[in-house]
């Protein structure tokens, strides 16, 4: 796959690699990508896309306020939290 | 030897009070001790926590509670990493979720509590459930029982491993591409992948929503069928789950297969199969027809296309689902400048080799200008290989194959090569493609050295109860579900 570029990819999956990394990955990729080829050759003239093999519907459950995890316990794996809330670096200047 | 019984047996000695339920988890736990330091299936163990519920068992009994009522009272059943089990870690054998204790349990977990179970253990597992044979885990590599140069296979090579070798009665893992039947395969138990929907995933951590269910792994036919009676079921808390009675799995193994016709996939029948699987495997079909069933040939004109379907719908699904790993709301975090800098180093940092080559591959067949021409393709040629399935059910009950293609291969052999790696998943990925159900039962051993080979049973949509009477009248008539690994084998070096 020439138009395979790892980095771009690596960037829009939002995963930092090593240059190290960056190298063997993309070289196994391209040999995955190399098999995947193979589906090119599948007649799928008219065929409808399959999502899930049991297709459900419109799956709803009334719109009503139950219990569910505290504010504690919801925060409670948080890697940093403060006042009740989860901390991330700054966004807006 | 109390940890070799099966379930029930071993609810038959418990209801005639010839052990109790604290003696079983003390049976699991002492060959834990003997054997886990080298087979390495278990994560952890919380023994205090299983001795607390093992003894509420036994005042359940000692009060009149029995097998009636709750049918696993007092056995004792681990769980793959990747369930959420209250107050315990939970890791999906990954570092990314660093210190992460489950807020709540799995419908499964709850399911098997109500039944009367003693829920314990945290069994190792591929990173994210992606691989065939724990080797992508970040903490451990399990070895198989049979002979420990060699691996159980995976996902769930810890479920399988610590059935076969007695460290729990029967263990609950996930399936999405084959990763309760090969494994079950290549440790000699049996694992049993349900029908898409019919099993809660609520609690189960996501990898490929449209082919992920969950499975029971035991050491008998008869095991697995009460196992999955207990774990099926629709839950509201899943939305894919189907709203559709559960059968008794238990009364439809009868022992007779007369009546009933069994499908063999011409395109199976291909090269790169071990001679001694082939041999176990047609074995197993002579004997399956001097039963009474009727064998004919069916095809499955796309299996050739499955794998790679598999890998682009299976990795589409996994880079959307662990988008969630964001070092924000839980597990480990890697500092960065901004969200988005914290964001790709943690995940950098915490994600293994498979999931980051999985995750970017599932990214780029779903980025602008590709997804047409891989994703989209490959869930049209998916109705092209689910339709080849519901043809070939309209002439035949059931389908066999063998599960893997080998026996159980060497620690290390495929770890450099990720596509010989997918490969190995032949015979294992249509039927989660499909949406039907399979199951691996033992069905011989290599010659030499002696290591188990497994007969994969397909089944229609929701048509377990014809799946297990097959499995179960094949298993009675043959003795390979007996034959145990050597303790010598898996006894740790002292």
């Amino acid at each position: 796959m020439s138009d395979f570029n790892i980095n771009y990819v690596a960037k829009l999956a939002r995963i930092t690699l090593s240059p190290d990394e960056e190298q063997r990955l993309g070289a196994q990729l391209g040999h995955i990508l190399g098999y995947i080829e193979k589906l090119k050759s599948a007649d799928v003239t008219g065929v409808e896309p399959t999502a899930h093999a049991f297709p459900l519907v419109n799956v709803t459950r009334p719109d009503v306020v139950e219990i569910s995890l505290t504010n504690e316990e919801a925060l409670r794996n948080a890697p940093a939290h403060a006042g009740g809330l989860f901390v991330v670096p700054k966004i807006l200047e | 030897m109390l940890h070799r019984l099966t379930i029930s047996e071993l609810t038959r000695r418990i209801a005639r009070r010839e052990c109790s339920a604290v003696e079983a988890l003390e049976a699991c736990l002492a060959q834990i001790d003997r054997v886990d330091g080298q087979l390495r299936a278990f994560l952890s163990v919380d023994r205090e926590d299983a001795r607390a519920q093992a003894m509420a068992a036994d005042k359940e009994i000692a009060a009149g509670g029995s097998a009636v009522e709750k049918p696993l009272l007092g056995v004792p059943i681990a769980l793959k990493d990747v369930l959420a089990h209250k107050g315990q870690p939970l890791n999906c054998g990954s570092r990314i979720l660093g210190k992460f204790v489950s807020p709540y349990d799995a419908t499964v977990v709850t399911k098997l509590k109500d039944a009367g179970a003693v829920v314990f253990g945290r069994l190792n597992m591929d990173e994210f459930a992606m691989g065939s044979s724990t080797e992508n885990s970040a903490f451990q590599t399990t070895l198989n029982p049979w002979d420990t140069t060699r691996i159980p296979g995976g996902s769930s090579g810890g479920c399988a491993a610590s059935v076969s070798a007695g460290e729990c009665f029967a263990s609950i893992g996930s399936d999405t591409g084959g990763s309760i039947r090969q494994p079950a395969a290549l440790c000699g138990c049996v694992g049993v992948k349900p029908t898409y929907g019919r099993v809660s995933r609520f609690g189960l951590v996501a990898f490929a929503s449209s082919l992920d269910q969950i499975g029971p792994f035991t050491r008998d036919v008869r095991d697995a069928a009460l196992l999955t009676q207990v774990l099926s079921g629709y839950d509201r808390r899943d939305s894919t789950s189907i709203p559709q009675a559960v059968p008794s799995y238990i009364e439809s193994l009868t022992g007779d297969l007369r009546g009933m016709k069994i499908g063999l996939v011409k395109e199976f029948m291909v090269g790169g199969l071990d001679p001694a699987v082939d041999e176990a495997v047609t074995a197993a079909v002579r004997k399956i027809q001097s039963l009474g069933a009727e064998v004919v040939e069916v095809s499955l004109p796309h299996s050739e296309y499955a794998v790679a379907t598999y890998y682009i719908i299976a990795t589409a699904e996994a880079s959307s689902n662990l988008a969630r790993f964001d070092g924000i709301r839980y597990g480990a975090r890697v500092d960065g400048a901004d969200p988005m800098e914290l964001n790709s180093r943690t995940r950098g940092a915490g994600f293994g080799p498979e999931v980051k080559r999985r995750i970017i591959l599932g990214t780029y067949v779903l980025s602008s200008g590709y997804y047409d021409a891989y994703y989209l393709r490959a869930q049209k040629v998916r109705t092209l290989i689910r339709n080849d399935f519901l043809k070939a059910f309209e002439k035949v009950d059931a389908i066999v194959s063998p599960t893997t293609p080998t026996a159980a291969f060497k620690v290390g052999e495929k770890a450099a090569d990720p596509l010989q790696m997918y490969l190995s998943d032949i015979f294992t990925i249509s039927c989660n493609l499909s949406g039907i159900c399979g199951m691996s039962v033992p069905c011989g051993f290599t010659a030499s050295p002696k290591l188990p080979i497994g007969l994969q049973i397909l089944g229609k949509p929701f048509g377990e109860k014809t799946m297990f009477r097959l499995a179960h009248a094949y298993e009675q008539s043959t003795g390979w579900h007996r034959e145990w690994c050597p303790e010598s084998e898996i006894a740790n070096a002292s």
